[in-house]
């Protein structure tokens, strides 16, 4: 009954949420091996092979899979897959993408974005933007589920010393290839993982506005978010996109400035331990989900809430 | 080339849905009910490229009960030639739709199919990949911009990095983001006139498919409730509030 889980990396580092996948597989089963699928990416293999939670990592080089093409892992993983019962991996635009080509083809109903692990076959996931949580059983025989990293603490990385194994690659259906990648590069913590998120909404008005948010998330270390309305505004690129088809995040501090609270942009913060909602419309729906509440006008409050900050002696980071 | 663009009919994305109190799953009843909104793009994606001249047809296909049909005449009058219904009750997981869906393309010979990239009531994300990998086609996933090129498509997608390229073969699946274009509305004489637009209706029983669900929805429940906060008077306040009683910063 063992755990076939897919990871994610850049073919030089492991992606964090890899740990969290890992960590959740674990409480389906303990037998978890890692399938490292990359170009030239042995370093990240070896990475892999010391998180204590990893019984193998199975390593499979070709330039084919640098850029992790749905198309071309899926052959590699359907293989793979006959020896496993459980087929994991985050769901993420990463996991996303791939898994439910690995379940077509071996005929599984996936379960999606799980949050909870009840049993081996029995999960819990958020339904309607989170407004429902159900729980599901799978009754196929093998399970492709992808895992909502948030909801999973990471695996610890150190201590392990798990076998790596070679697996040759074969062969690819050439139906696409890659171009090109935009990412957006920041000094930040990444938004998925960070401690406090700022983000803002239409009511920033302009993306230049945008600097009083980044002003206040360098002040607290924060990563900075947005709503739906915002990027389709222009205002910031769409991997700071927080709700139910962005990002999902569970920060201990939530700050939503100049968002009013649509269900969507809900969907991905309202597990966060601490809502500040700042909004200058008392009737906003983001102020029934916050913790704290400040009707005011932003763009007087967030000056003077990066001064409050300056005025204290000293802020965790 | 033909286009093929499924729709999915949704509770609309605007209702605060509601549990039912034995936990047999969402209130529906008396309930308001919309396309799928990314449906909406993929619609606008496909009638734009007939528009452009480089599609012949849109064929509008939807999976479910007797009402979805709904869907497909909303996407005949924003500009979709034709409709396929396939009708069939009760909960019809993704890997169903997608095998429903293979049967249609095949029948119907499309070289590209169009939909959302994940519908707001299951949240599934799956549909649009499953239908590629039964077809071995080419996947292009949350699309935010689409170019036909001469043989294949060159197609941003929003991933969670930023943005990334990709250049698939035709025949390829686009699963559509909110932001790949503007959905028009339908006009009411549109709407008059997709009136008389055909709607084929296929029974799902017919397509020799098993459309039995393997996952078996147990219980549905709603989420833990916040306990309601305060509203604080000033800035001061809130960072007080914050440093001192919630120990975040």
């Amino acid at each position: 009954m063992s755990v076939l889980l897919i990871a994610e990396h850049d073919n030089e580092k492991l992606k964090v949420f890899t740990l969290n996948a890992i960590n959740a597989a674990s409480q389906i089963s303990k037998e978890i091996h890692v399938l490292v699928a990359g170009d030239n990416c042995e370093k990240v293999a070896k990475e892999v092979s010391t998180v204590p939670l990893v019984k193998k990592v199975l390593h499979s080089d070709s330039k084919n899979y640098k850029n992790y093409l749905a198309e071309n892992l899926t052959p590699l993983i359907v293989k793979l897959a006959e020896k496993y019962s459980y087929i994991i991996a985050s769901a993420n635009t990463f996991g996303k993408n791939f898994m439910p080509r690995v379940a077509a083809l071996l005929d599984i109903s996936q379960v999606s974005d799980i949050i909870k692990v009840i049993s081996p076959d029995t999960y819990v996931r958020p339904i309607y933007a989170g407004n429902a949580f159900a729980t599901v059983k799978s009754s196929d025989s093998k399970k492709c589920i992808t895992i909502r990293p948030t909801s999973f603490e990471p695996a610890p990385t150190t201590g392990g010393s798990a076998l790596i194994e070679k697996v040759e690659s074969i062969g690819i259906p050439n139906l696409s290839k890659f171009v090109k990648r935009e990412e957006t590069k920041s000094e930040r913590p990444e938004l998925g993982n960070a401690r406090i998120v700022i983000s803002g909404g239409r009511g920033l008005g302009s993306g230049d506005n945008f600097k009083l948010i980044n002003a206040i998330a360098d002040k607290l270390n924060a990563a900075v978010g947005a709503s739906r309305a915002a990027v389709d505004a222009g205002y910031i690129s769409n991997d700071h996109q927080v709700g139910q088809t962005g990002k999902v995040v569970v920060p201990d501090l939530y700050i939503a400035v100049g968002i009013s609270g649509a269900i969507q942009h809900l969907a991905g913060m309202k597990e966060s331990k601490i809502i500040v909602a700042i909004n200058k419309d008392g009737e906003a729906p983001i102020f029934s989900i916050a913790d704290y509440g400040l009707e005011a006008d932003l763009f007087e409050a967030l000056p003077q809430f990066l001064e409050e900050l300056n005025k204290l002696n000293t802020i965790q980071k | 080339m033909k286009i093929l663009v499924a729709v999915k009919r949704v509770i609309d994305y605007n209702v605060q849905v509601r549990v039912k109190e034995d936990g047999t799953g969402i209130v529906t009843e008396n309930i308001k009910m919309s396309t799928n909104p990314p449906d909406d793009n993929a619609v606008e994606e496909a009638v734009k490229i007939k528009e452009s001249g480089k599609a012949t047809e849109v064929i509008a296909v939807t999976v479910g009960e007797e009402k979805a049909q709904e869907t497909v005449r909303k996407a005949l009058a924003l500009g979709a030639d034709r409709g396929i219904h396939i009708k069939v009750n009760g909960i019809v997981e993704p890997l169903t739709v997608a095998k429903i869906l293979k049967k249609i393309v095949e029948k119907e010979q499309p070289q590209l199919v169009f939909m959302g990239k994940q519908a707001i009531d299951d949240d599934c994300n799956q549909t649009g990949q499953m239908l590629a990998a039964l077809l071995n086609w080419s996947q292009a996933t949350f699309a935010s911009k689409v170019e036909i090129k001469d043989k294949t498509l060159e197609v941003i997608r929003e991933v969670d990095e930023g943005l990334e390229t990709l250049e698939v073969n035709i025949p390829s699946i686009v699963t559509c983001d909110l932001r790949l274009n503007e959905p028009r509305y339908a006009s009411l004489p549109n709407i008059m006139k997709a009136k008389k637009k055909p709607i084929e209706q296929i029974n799902a029983d017919d397509l020799g498919i098993d459309i039995k669900p393997r996952i078996n929805q147990i219980k549905v429940e709603e989420p833990p409730k916040r306990k309601s906060g305060i509203k604080v008077a000033s800035v001061a306040e809130l960072v007080q509030k914050l440093k001192n009683e919630a120990k975040v910063i």
